[in-house]
């Protein structure tokens, strides 16, 4: 495989779709199948060995490339039996050149898990854990559909920690409907209380397709708005600070020492290979997404095809572009230097005056070599990104 | 084949269809054609009399049109009938005139489920003016609610017809359609007029044809035309040799000959609508007419707005679009306009908001132009302090109190028929809009015709609209220009980020200025989008700031999770979201969307 951006020796990184669930949140539009449905559990066993089968067809893409990260996302991959993505892991490690002190990662959700499947899950090589806990007030967790209460998120991290988890994450979602400011603080210490070693907070998007998207249509969706919502993200950074959670990404949090490896191969545009239905690869300067639907992936690999849905051969402009909006996410910002070297051309070069904007209107800082945003324009971020596209 | 010999003028029938707008004329036109087989019934496309597409969805007539058919009447006699088209809306009334004059009489449809309308009575009058004998026709008798007896009150009562008289049809399922084209024969008089005379030709409507260049729609009162004459405009004295003439059956078919009493067309190689006015008469250069015929007034336009396109790389197409449509539409005037806010675009002036609303569908529509239009205003008669008389079609060019004795507004004659039930809310309505009450008369036990005297002005802001919500849909409307007379009026500045937007300023009476400057501060609140910055929106009157909004500073504005799965989408929306802006107006340092310009009229 050619590695045109990126150098062929940087590591790389592999994600895994696993689009089974136990039911559809409403806010989600990740391809997932509640796995009560019609079908879907019958779908299970094929879907795996149809990713095995596109790991074997697919792993030359990577190949000598040093797998820094492995990650299975959903969907709640937790609600397939540890042993099933167990093996397919064994699979991947003996395809592709995961390292011996590789991130595995792999999502769970509250009331999926206990401690004992987590054991199997870390004897098996996931040595991360990924807890979808999203807010802590039950009526809360009900609105957004979740099959969990808040008892069972602290069930679940007592449950990792039984079982061996020393890498926790939790997710949390803010600007929920019918959320107040005391509702979203309360939950900011209930998480840090847990004293998991990472932190992501999300704020809720309502996207097309979703049951808040039809209510919102309707008039029935009580979002807190604009300002409350940026309120919110100030409380987080402020709360995530105090308890000794380094603010590393526009949504993330770690202990020191716990950032998330696998996730910044993605904010640092490196190569990464995307498995399963809706898994997107970044390859050189090649993306590429699979097809969305679970029986058509399963259908197209069973039969010897390439699952791709969509692919896209970036433009120098564009993929430098989207280099130059990912590296802004982080914190530390973006090394003009290093960014000169991996495009070839320097940033002002290929995007004249946007530096300048982005300075003057206060959102992004520059020092000395690195330009990244501002307290301000960590809520506005898109205002800066805005200018790196066309 | 048809046969060119003109019939001779005995057996000459000239005639309109009139009606209240979807009461089925244009269904009667269609099946006249038919039953005459001027069109095969499998050649019909609904409704062929109107042509353009936007015509058609909108169910309304905007060029009038005139087809040449011929009809075996049950004497056995053939007759040549003149069905002339008129526009259905009275932004046209003056080319409705202009085609009731070349008629000697006109087929008066009535919705036997509706009754007699605003629209009816105006037209109705129009006819009896121009003396044309009037054909009762009750249409649609074929639905339950039909009541065609109520209808035969009406007519009699409230236009003095004589009910007997009265045609019962149905133009959809085609009853009663011989029952019409007989009297057509029977009752409307064949035209008048002397061969021999100079020719006099009135010009009733035109189009712009590639080839054959401006087509002037003709009825012929004296004299005839043929293919070589040399004709002249009266109004302008220019002359033309023609061309071409010939009728349209529908379609434009060639004849050696246009006699006294005939209606058709003249191609004579003409560049310009302009020179080929609606009402103008045509003469023969060589043994000019003595007088013109009555009647001929140039097109005045009494609605303006402003039309810019939104890519300024777009100002030439949008000149060139402009000037394609002027040549169908000599009622269209546009000239270059510069703001401040909205950079190089054009003021035009239309007959009224119904001609403007057509204007810019057609260029958005046809021409594929992204248009910022602002909102529409009357033009004001401005007395300045040194005795001079000045119009104004743009508010931004309102002269300083200082430098005016008064302004004055063009005021119209409302005539509002509605059923009793919404009587008192229509009269709110007049009365909120600053209507002087002139009459209140029944048409019937359950109608009224109201008749007010209204400013333009109070029209344009969704009347209509509020007619219509008011009475249920019941309340039909028609005007006619009355007058300019003073009023308290003043301008209103709308300032954004501290910078007045010259677009935006309206013209309005000082008593409503305060509410609708709070209603529109706030409508501009709504639309706006944040920005970085805190932005105030205010009105003024002179310096005097009279309300005040804020558009609140972003505050948030960013794309939560990114993960790798997709960063395709991520910068698709991230282009979106610039795209969005670009397509926005930037005045001063505040990106305006284009609704911001039309603020004005969505308020109330």
């Amino acid at each position: 495989m050619s590695q045109t951006i990126g150098g062929g020796a940087a590591p790389a990184g592999l994600y895994v779709h696993v689009p089974f669930c136990l039911r559809k949140c409403n806010y989600c539009d990740f391809v997932s199948l509640p796995i009560g449905r019609a079908g879907a559990a019958g779908l299970v066993r094929p879907y795996f060995a149809a990713v095995r089968r596109e790991a074997d067809r697919r792993a030359p893409e990577l190949a000598g490339r040093a797998i820094e990260g492995v990650y299975f996302g959903g969907g709640t991959p937790t609600t397939i039996e540890p042993r099933e993505l167990a093996g397919l892991l064994e699979h991947l490690s003996a395809r592709y050149a995961v390292e011996p002190r590789a991130e595995v990662t792999v999502e769970a959700n509250p009331g999926t898990v206990d401690a004992a499947r987590l054991g199997d899950l870390r004897a098996a090589g996931f040595n991360r854990l990924s807890l979808g806990a999203q807010a802590f007030q039950d009526r809360l967790l009900a609105r957004l559909g979740r099959a969990h209460d808040a008892a069972a998120i602290k069930a679940a991290v007592a449950a990792a920690r039984a079982a061996g988890f020393t890498d926790l994450n939790l997710d949390l979602i803010y600007g929920l409907p019918g959320q107040t400011a005391d509702d979203w603080r309360a939950t900011l210490r209930a998480a840090v209380a847990l004293e998991p070693e990472h932190l992501a907070a999300y704020a809720l998007k309502v996207e097309p397709g979703t049951p808040f998207h039809r209510d919102q249509a309707a008039g029935r969706l009580d979002l807190p708005g604009e300002d409350a919502e940026a309120a919110m993200y100030e409380d987080a950074r402020e709360a995530m600070a105090v308890a000794g959670y380094e603010h590393y990404e526009l949504s993330n949090w770690a202990r020191p020492g716990s950032r998330s490896r696998h996730n910044l191969l993605y904010w640092r545009n490196r190569d990464y290979a995307g498995l399963g239905a809706a898994a997107w690869s970044h390859l050189g300067a090649r993306r590429r997404g699979n097809v969305g639907d679970v029986a058509g992936y399963i259908h197209l690999v069973e039969a010897g095809a390439d699952p791709v849905g969509e692919a896209e051969e970036l433009d120098p402009r564009r993929a430098a572009g989207e280099a130059a909006f990912l590296a802004l996410r982080l914190i530390e910002g973006l090394s003009l230097a290093e960014f000169a070297a991996e495009h070839g051309r320097s940033l002002e070069d290929l995007f004249p005056g946007a530096i300048g904007r982005a300075t003057a209107s206060g959102l992004a800082a520059r020092e000395g070599d690195r330009l990244r945003l501002t307290g301000r324009g960590l809520l506005l971020a898109n205002q800066v990104f805005q200018e790196f596209v066309d | 084949m048809p046969n060119d010999r003109p019939v001779p003028q005995d057996h000459l029938r000239n005639f309109c269809i009139i009606a209240h707008i979807d009461h089925g004329k244009s269904t009667l036109a269609d099946r006249i054609l038919e039953v005459t087989g001027a069109i095969a019934a499998r050649e019909m496309q609904d409704q062929v009399l109107d042509q353009m597409d936007l015509e058609r969805e909108r169910g309304i007539t905007i060029k009038a049109t005139a087809v040449n058919l011929t009809y075996h009447a049950r004497d056995g006699q053939a007759y040549v009938l003149n069905l002339i088209d008129t526009p259905g809306h009275v932004d046209f009334s003056y080319e409705v005139s202009r085609s009731l004059a070349a008629c000697e009489g006109a087929l008066l449809v009535v919705d036997a489920t509706q009754g007699i309308e605003a629209q009816t009575l105006a037209n109705a009058y129009l006819a009896m003016e121009h003396d044309l004998v009037l054909v009762p026709v009750i249409n649609k008798i074929d639905l339950p609610s039909a009541d065609v007896e109520r209808v035969k009150g009406q007519i009699k009562d409230v236009l003095g017809l004589d009910p007997a008289e009265a045609i019962a049809v149905s133009a959809k399922a085609g009853r009663g359609i011989d029952e019409v084209l007989e009297a057509v024969v029977k009752r409307i008089p064949p035209p008048a007029g002397g061969r021999e005379a100079p020719l006099q030709a009135l010009i009733f409507d035109s189009h712009y044809d590639s080839y054959k260049g401006a087509i002037s729609y003709v009825r012929v009162f004296n004299g005839s035309v043929r293919k070589g004459l040399r004709m002249k405009m009266m109004s302008t004295g220019k002359d033309f040799e023609v061309s071409e003439v010939g009728v349209f059956r529908p379609a434009m078919t060639q004849v050696d000959e246009l006699p006294t009493g005939h209606v058709g067309y003249i191609a004579a190689g003409v560049k310009n609508v302009a020179d080929t006015r609606v009402g103008d008469t045509i003469t023969t250069a060589d043994r000019p007419a003595a007088a013109p015929l009555p009647g001929y007034r140039k097109a005045t336009p009494m609605v303006y707005c402003g039309l810019y396109p939104v890519e300024p790389t777009d100002y030439e197409p949008l000149r060139e679009a402009l000037e394609k449509l002027q040549l169908n539409d000599a009622a269209l005037v546009y000239e270059p306009e510069t703001s401040a806010a909205l950079g190089f675009g054009f003021r035009g002036g239309f007959l009224g908001l119904l001609h403007m609303e057509i204007v810019q569908e057609r260029l958005e529509r046809e021409y594929g132009l992204d248009l910022v239009t602002t909102a529409p205003n009357v033009v004001y008669r401005v007395i300045m302090t040194d005795g001079t008389v000045r119009m104004i079609d743009n508010p931004v060019d309102m002269p300083t109190p200082d430098r005016l004795v008064e302004i004055q507004e063009p005021y119209v004659k409302a005539s509002l028929i509605t059923p009793t039930d919404y009587l008192g809310p229509l009269m709110d309505l007049c009365r909120e809009r600053r209507g002087v009450f002139v009459t209140m008369e029944y048409i019937d036990t359950a109608r009224v015709e109201l008749t007010y005297e209204l400013p333009l002005g109070e029209i344009m802001f969704d009347f209509f609209d509020q007619l219509k919500s008011r009475s249920r849909g019941y309340a039909s409307l028609d005007y006619d220009f009355l007058a300019y007379r003073s009023g308290d009026l003043v301008r209103m500045d709308l300032l954004i980020n501290e910078e007045p937007v010259d677009a935006l300023s309206v013209i309005l009476h000082r008593d409503k200025a305060l509410v609708r400057a709070r209603a529109l501060t706030e409508k501009l609140k709504e639309v706006i989008p944040r920005h970085l910055f805190e932005i105030p929106v205010q009105a003024a009157i002179g310096r005097t700031i009279i309300a005040r909004e804020t558009v609140k500073a972003m505050r948030k504005d960013v794309l939560a999770k990114c993960y790798g799965g997709d960063v395709t989408r991520k910068r698709k929306l991230l282009e979106k979201q610039k795209e969005g802006k670009k397509r926005m107006k930037r005045v001063g340092q505040v990106d305006l969307p284009q609704e911001a310009f039309m603020a004005v009229l969505k308020i109330e």
